[in-house]
């Protein structure tokens, strides 16, 4: 009885160092962004700031007084260009993907497991391979540094994982349903669109989820293949040491809320994401 | 006979016309461009100099592996990668073990745990240099309030610290996602093969080797190989953190393929040193593969 009180003891202070280390740099974080700029300077660190304001969170989104009026163009418009390239990347990559995974799981196809260790093996590829070509290209096209660009780049990164994660998940539907809506006349298109789909959408979401996390937190294929105009958050956020001089509270002001979306993408699907995980890892 | 063929037919048709958009667009973004840089690779392709970029055969490729400090960093990437893939393996095990039990507030410190995972890694790296900047930095603070240093230091200032920084900043990020995973292959392994361990007298070690190892082996051979491959290609952190300094000592092979391409602008020689990156990566997922197949024979 006594040993094993010692023993939860033990357990709640290894869970709480856990949470400590894990969440301090977020509250910290979080804490810079709404301190005044004298209270981040001062020695010790003011751990809990007197006199927070979200004035930082008010000048970069909205302007206004004490703001620099450029800085705020080029933060909304980067916060513009993230939400629209990993939007319309996740959306071409759901219909897409899913469309070419539901033909190599269903569909007899020569091959099909030279096509998927292919796609797999695409994924090993270091990025900057492929981004020395297509820096040239889009700028032969001119695409570069354009919205639309960053989309279809994009796209082709995140395809692979689309299908491939979309190829496992179709596999545990069964084809019974499918087969007697075919029997009784329905296209097989048909059957696709009105029974498969609506059964996948729990691995639409997830996929659609990690898509979009994916393109948001990209930072290296945005830096090469933008120069002003369709900059993201990702690489805005790091010009703000490097252009004005260092300016941590603004740089944690943009951290926090180009972490606010992955994060609460993240925390609504928890559930699948683990069990996505999982299953990836038992499976191997 | 002839309507099979037929239906055969349309299906493949079918199938062609559900794979097409995807496969027009992964050749253009993928195939395309792998191929194209190995042609690069192979022409003096430097905006600098003579715009027909005339082909120069492998001397893109000699440059490279006669380049001082291309070998610098594959040890540098060689060091990072050894070292956050260890502790980030270990410490998730740990963990992973330490939190293997039921408990109230499971599902809210596996949220916890995946914060790290979720955020931007470029915001990772602002918020360590913040938290390590040497004058005003939180990391300085708290430990000369704790009274474990007398005086500010300067983390990222000299090589060794730096690299110990980088992984360590690495480590924070990856390790929590990984004991999740871990945790989840420990919480498969049934009950009943504990208990028959115990019938059979196997001490705690024993136990731990023979049968939580031994059935966890497959989730952490994925564990291991991914986040190798994953530390061998990292660029954002240390663009964020130490832009590979001080004195390149954390450029690893990610950054100087980058340094080489769009800040020296040599596309020729960038390429080849990226092609030179691929390799090692896929020489390090044949020996993962190997290993993994003899796993699952033996």
């Amino acid at each position: 009885m006594k040993k094993n009180s010692i023993r939860t003891v033990i357990f709640i202070i290894f869970v709480i160092f856990f949470i400590l280390i894990v969440l301090f740099p977020f509250y910290w974080m979080i804490v810079s962004s709404i301190s005044p700029q004298v209270e981040l300077t001062e020695k010790p660190p003011h751990w809990i700031p007197q006199e927070p304001s979200l004035k930082r969170f008010v000048n970069l989104l909205f302007g206004g007084e004490g703001g620099n009026a450029a800085r705020q163009r080029v933060f909304v418009s980067s916060l513009i260009t993230s939400v629209i390239v990993s939007v319309s990347t996740t959306i071409i990559c759901l219909v897409t993907g899913t469309m070419a995974a539901y033909a190599l799981a269903r569909i007899r196809i020569a091959g099909v497991m030279k096509i998927l260790v292919g796609i797999l093996i695409a994924q090993m590829i270091p990025m900057i391979v492929i981004v020395i070509p297509l820096f040239l290209f889009l700028k032969g096209v001119g695409l570069y540094d354009s919205r639309l660009g960053l989309s279809i780049v994009f796209t082709g990164l995140m395809l692979p994982t689309v299908i491939w994660i979309m190829f496992g998940y179709l596999k545990t539907i069964p084809t019974q349903l499918e087969e007697a809506a075919i029997m009784d006349g329905c296209s097989p298109f048909a059957a696709m669109v009105r029974i498969v789909i609506p059964l996948s959408v729990p691995g639409l979401v997830a996929v659609g989820a990690f898509t979009f996390l994916n393109t948001w937190n990209n930072f290296f294929v945005s830096l090469v293949l933008t120069a002003s105009r369709a900059k993201p958050l990702t690489v805005v956020i790091t010009e703000f040491s490097s252009q004005f001089g260092i300016d941590y509270g603004l740089m944690a002001t943009g951290g926090v809320i180009g972490c606010i979306p992955p994060i609460l993408l993240t925390i609504l699907l928890q559930k699948h994401i683990v069990s996505g995980l999982t299953a990836g890892a038992v499976k191997g | 006979m002839t309507n099979t063929s037929v239906k055969r037919k349309q299906e493949l048709k079918l199938a062609l016309g559900l794979v097409l958009p995807a496969l027009i667009i992964m050749a253009a973004v993928n195939l395309y461009p792998l191929i194209y840089s190995f042609v690069i690779s192979l022409r003096d392709y430097d905006f600098h100099g003579d715009k027909s970029y005339p082909f120069c055969g492998l001397e893109n490729y000699i440059y490279i592996f006669e380049d001082v400090r291309f070998w610098r960093s594959l040890g540098i990437t060689l060091i990072f990668t050894a070292g956050a893939v260890t502790l980030e393996i270990g410490l998730a095990l740990m963990c992973a073990l330490a939190l293997n039990r039921k408990f109230r507030g499971q599902g809210a410190l596996r949220v916890i745990a995946l914060l790290p995972w979720a955020i931007p890694p470029v915001v990772n790296g602002i918020l360590w240099k913040w938290i390590l900047n040497p004058r005003y930095g939180a990391l300085n603070g708290l430990l000369m309030q704790l009274g474990v240093i007398d005086e500010y230091i300067v983390w990222l200032g000299s090589p060794s610290l730096a690299m110990l920084m980088v992984i360590l900043t690495d480590v924070w990020k990856e390790t929590p996602f990984i004991m999740l995973l871990l945790l989840a292959a420990l919480q498969s392994v049934p009950s009943y093969l504990y208990d028959a361990a115990k019938i059979d007298g196997a001490g705690a070690f024993r136990t731990f080797k023979e049968v939580t190892l031994a059935l966890i082996r497959p989730a952490l051979f994925v564990a291991l190989s991914l986040r190798t491959i994953w530390a061998l290609k990292s660029f954002d952190l240390i663009y964020a953190l130490t832009q590979g300094g001080p004195s390149n000592s954390t450029e690893v092979l990610g950054y100087y393929t980058y340094q080489k391409s769009f800040v020296s602008l040599h596309m020729g020689r960038g390429a080849a040193a990226a092609y030179i990156m691929t390799f090692i990566v896929l020489l390090i997922v044949i020996f993962y593969q190997k290993a993994v197949y003899q796993d699952v024979e033996y």
